[in-house]
């Protein structure tokens, strides 16, 4: 077996065994970055020496004898919105184009500690924002199944690195839908955890009572196992929660018998895409036989997510990317010779256009005059979806839904349509407004050979079941063994 | 012409004296070296969040409290939002609709007689940094930034307009002041910025309740600042309605050197500051046991401690008033007090409010010097008034001791033993040098004994110059009265 085709508990557990060298391990991983990355773009930077200094280091210590951390030796992609300390962190922006994380994420520190290796910063949409990793602002990732297609986005480059195996697990970060999404796009699994549960310190925030950093994996253990390393109350981070964070891997083969998933009616409705739709009912189908019980619900809110979101994430937004001035960090107009004129030249020329965007419309939304009728309003609404789901999960265990209404898109088919864009995440952007846990994962293949996907959510912490749920579907199918071809297309 | 009445309201801004700062770990210590005392997270860096120092919560709990506010069982942080290079996020972290604290009051004394200031609102914020701009330097055509003060929680005590010259802004600032420094919870050193101030000011038709058009004054760096500023500011605004013009609604700046307030902006110029609940934190949520904790570690605040000093000592509220402004002193004194048995104690604090309100305080004062600096400890004062009171030295040679004590150390009765200074009682001796007076000075005696009293003065002194300054006068005069039959 080729190493980069080792599952991340495989390498790490050959690694701690001495079977295989953290070295030779990010070597081969390097070697497919090489090979195959000018194809796929999904890496704005590899760190070959610090990984391969890393890699060493697991390497001397499980020489020592010393006990080998649980992702010994495992590389991991991480979307370029964490700071990852002496690196460059760009966020896919011009603004942070020559900016060098000064510190660790809490995400980052807890991976150093577990004997993970950081093999490269993946591409994503400009600050997260966007479906298709298009608003970057150095390029365009493509779809290891089809490179004329999009990967997803946000964090499409993460997306792509574990499709493309060229990482065996990537960090991304969700705040509408920006793992999930990517994750059906490019047939990996992907999951977004209960807001709380992963410390967003050190994460460049986008919309901060909805960002959350997951991860993604080949398979539901591997994802698991990542998340159990990253989890756990932080206390840099006043809205992670302080709980203690749970073994995931017996819920692996708990399986899914007494478990009862709801098939909310607003999610199968005109608009989903006929194969997506045969593919999710082809899931329910053998989830049924597996031993799951499957209730019709309702989330009477559901239509009004995509408005709620687009008026409180762009709302955080425009507070959040206010630092991006060029006074202490990152571009600055030199040629400015007022502080008002080193504001604007900076930020117009620093800030791509769908940002722009965003900071305008959130602007506007918390102005005084419009506050009532747009942020209050929206923060309204949004207590209402989170009764949905409150209401819902009093009868049922598990939500299942499509993860996208269609598979893939090509490249450019939706740049200059921002309202069709956002309707990319119509499915997701409810998880993050009441804080739940979300998996994607492929649940099959559009007649054009891209991958589709299946959203599982759980209850706040429900993280056990969602992961039952998806173990057991993963465990009688195969969609994931199916590895893309990026040379195709 | 109609009389006007002014209206002023007060925001006071005042630094917490805490350890670290307000969201994150930095310490908070006055005149460091520029950008020495940083972190990414109070200098914004991406990514990083803020944490809520609980000892920041618990000056502000303890100043609400002692300003009779009632406290906010659930409240939540703002962002504020304005870009300025001092404030490193661009965005102020700050309360706004559920502040920590509202509806208090603070008690002042002014010349009219006591009065009550309410208090609207106090909340929680952080502080921004400090711009250094290089004024008409043609090589630093740029600002230097110091992010050492960002980050250092502040709290924001907002008045209701109930003060209406500038002599009751003062003793509010004063009295709030005194409060603050009671508690501990800040220095409250106005040029140090420890301690700021903006004043809303506006006149009124004298005799009616509404509120006319106010001004906003700002930089007032001082005590004496806010007086000034506050008079200077009643007077223009006066000129204006008397001469038939009106009030614009503006932000005016205090300029010391001048002595006047000039605009700085009007109302259209102002920031529309798009505040929104802060997603990083999470809502403050306070405990009825933890405010229970908070209000028994109350001290007594200085206007209570003032009346009991004046009912329970017989001190006069000048004296009280003197003595309970600064917690140390008020501290210094009882201790002194402390040191007296009953009855002598009730009979010592008039002398001691003296001997410490004259002497000591006049003498450390002119050695810039504060009580906790005093060369003459509370124990020793109080040996000293006791030396007086038991008549051992004469309030006379008790000042000559005081001078010894003040400037080399060393207590009174020791000083008093070494030098001899002890009052001399022995009827004998004090008889002789009587002799010896009336014998120098027939006149004088002559006129005591014709029923002139006043004449007796001049005896008295010619003894106690005989004696060095040592026989205990009342002996003296009278054994004096005694020889010449006088009564």
């Amino acid at each position: 077996m080729n190493l980069h085709e080792l599952s991340a508990r495989q390498i790490a557990e050959q690694v701690g065994a001495r079977k295989v060298s953290a070295e030779e391990v990010t070597n081969a991983f390097l070697a497919r970055i090489a090979a195959w990355d000018p194809r796929v773009k999904a890496f704005l930077s590899v760190l070959k020496d610090t990984a391969v200094a890393q890699a060493r280091a697991v390497d001397e210590q499980v020489r020592r004898g010393e006990k080998a951390g649980p992702l010994a030796g495992v590389p991991v992609a991480v979307k370029d919105n964490m700071c990852v300390r002496g690196t460059r962190t760009t966020c896919s922006s011009k603004i942070l184009e020559n900016f060098t994380a000064n510190y660790d994420a809490t995400v980052i520190a807890k991976l150093r500690a577990a004997g993970a290796v950081f093999i490269g910063k993946t591409n994503l949409d400009e600050f997260a924002m966007g479906s298709s990793t298009e608003n970057s602002a150095f390029f365009t990732t493509r779809n290891p199944w089809n490179t004329d297609y999009i990967p997803g986005g946000s964090s499409g480059g993460s997306a792509a690195a574990v499709a493309a195996r060229l990482a065996p697990l990537a960090l991304g970060s969700d705040t509408g839908g920006s793992i999930r999404q990517p994750a059906t796009c490019c047939g990996v699994v992907g999951m977004k955890p209960t807001y709380g549960l992963v410390s967003r310190f050190g994460l460049i925030a986008f919309a901060s009572s909805l960002d959350q950093i997951g991860p993604f994996a080949w398979n539901i253990a591997d994802a698991a196992a990542l998340l159990g390393v990253i989890a756990g109350h932080d206390p840099h981070d006043s809205t992670s929660v302080n709980r203690s964070v749970p073994d995931y891997l017996p819920a692996l083969t708990a399986g899914v018998k007494g478990l009862t998933a709801g098939l909310p009616e607003e999610y199968f409705r005109g608009g989903l895409d006929p194969e997506v739709e045969r593919a999710v009912e082809e899931s329910i189908r053998v989830l049924e036989k597996a031993g799951m019980r499957f209730e019709k619900i309702s989330l009477p809110h559901t239509d009004a997510a995509v408005s709620v979101y687009y008026i409180l994430a762009p709302s955080e937004a425009s507070a959040n990317l206010a630092r991006f001035d060029g006074v202490r960090y990152g571009t600055r107009a030199p040629e400015a010779t007022t502080l008002l004129e080193q504001y604007e030249l900076s930020r117009a020329r620093g800030f791509g256009p769908e940002v722009k965007r965003r900071i305008m419309l959130g602007t506007y939304a918390l102005s005084s005059g419009y506050y009532d009728a747009y942020y209050l309003k929206a923060q309204k609404v949004r207590t209402l979806i989170k009764r949905d789901f409150d209401d819902a999960f009093q009868k049922v265990d598990l939500i299942l839904t499509p993860t996208a209404p269609t598979p893939a898109f090509r490249i450019g088919e939706r740049t200059d349509d921002p309202l069709r864009m956002y309707l990319s995440d119509i499915f997701t952007i409810s998880c993050n407004l009441a804080g739940l846990p979300g998996l994607s994962m492929p649940c099959g293949f559009s007649s054009k050979g891209l991958p589709l996907g299946l959203q599982i959510l759980g209850k706040p912490f429900g993280e056990e079941q969602v992961f039952s749920a998806a173990a057991a579907y993963e465990q009688a199918t195969d969609w994931n063994r199916i590895p893309p071809e990026p040379s195709r297309g | 012409m109609a009389s006007f009445e002014p209206v002023i309201g007060l925001e006071v801004h005042v630094q917490l004296k805490t350890k670290s700062k307000v969201f994150c770990g930095c310490p908070t210590d006055f005149g460091a070296e520029p950008n020495s005392q940083i972190c990414p997270v109070c200098c914004g860096y991406p990514g990083v969040l803020p944490v809520l120092n609980r000892s920041a919560v618990e000056g502000l709990v303890r100043t609400a409290l002692a300003l009779d506010c009632r406290v906010n069982s659930r409240s939540v942080f703002a962002r504020k939002q304005y870009f300025y290079p001092d404030l490193p996020k661009n965005y102020q972290i700050s309360q706004y609709e559920l502040p920590l604290a509202e509806h208090g009051h603070l008690d002042i004394s002014t010349e009219a007689g006591p009065r009550r200031v309410r208090i609207h609102r106090i909340h929680l914020e952080e502080d921004a940094g400090k711009l250094l701009h290089a004024i008409g330097s043609r090589a630093l055509d740029y600002s230097l930034v110091d992010l050492n003060r960002t980050g250092i929680p502040l709290m924001e005590i907002v008045s209701e307009p109930d003060m209406h010259t500038a002599e009751e802004a003062a003793a509010y600032m004063e009295g709030l002041r005194a409060v603050l420094r009671y508690l501990g919870v800040s220095d409250c050193d106005m040029e140090k910025g420890f301690m700021r101030c903006d004043a809303n000011v506006s006149l009124r038709p004298a005799g009616t309740t509404g509120l006319g058009t106010k001004a906003e004054v700002k930089n007032m760096n001082s005590f004496r600042g806010v007086r000034d500023a506050l008079a200077y500011e009643i007077e223009r605004q006066t000129d204006l309605l008397e001469a038939g013009q009106k009030i614009v609604q503006e932000t005016r700046l205090w300029d010391a050197q001048k002595g006047s307030t000039h605009s700085m902006r009007s109302k259209e110029e102002a920031h529309d500051y798009r505040y929104f609940p802060e997603p990083d934190l999470v809502p403050i949520e306070l405990s009825e046991s933890f405010l229970d904790e908070l209000r028994r570690s109350l001290p007594e605040l200085p206007s209570v401690r003032r009346t009991r000093l004046e009912k329970e000592r017989g001190l006069s509220g000048y004296d009280a008033g003197v003595i309970t402004a600064e917690k140390p002193l008020a501290d210094y004194f009882e201790q002194a007090l402390a040191a007296f048995e009953e009855p002598l104690r009730r009979e010592a604090a008039k002398p001691l409010a003296n001997w410490l309100t004259t002497e000591l305080l006049g003498r450390l004062h002119a050695a810039q010097k504060g009580i906790e600096e005093s060369p003459i400890s509370s124990r020793r004062l109080a040996a000293l008034v006791r030396l007086v009171l038991k008549g051992t030295v004469s309030g006379k040679t008790a000042k000559t001791v005081f001078d010894d004590m003040f400037a080399g150390g060393g207590d009174p009765e020791t000083i008093v033993e070494q030098k001899g200074l002890t009052q001399i009682e022995d009827e004998v001796l004090i008889g002789r040098w009587a002799d010896e007076a009336i014998a120098g000075q027939p006149k004088s005696a002559q006129d005591v004994k014709a029923g002139k009293a006043a004449a007796l003065g001049a005896l008295v002194g010619a003894v106690l110059k005989k004696s060095g300054g040592r026989a205990n006068p009342q002996t003296v005069q009278r054994l004096l009265k005694q020889k010449l039959g006088a009564s």
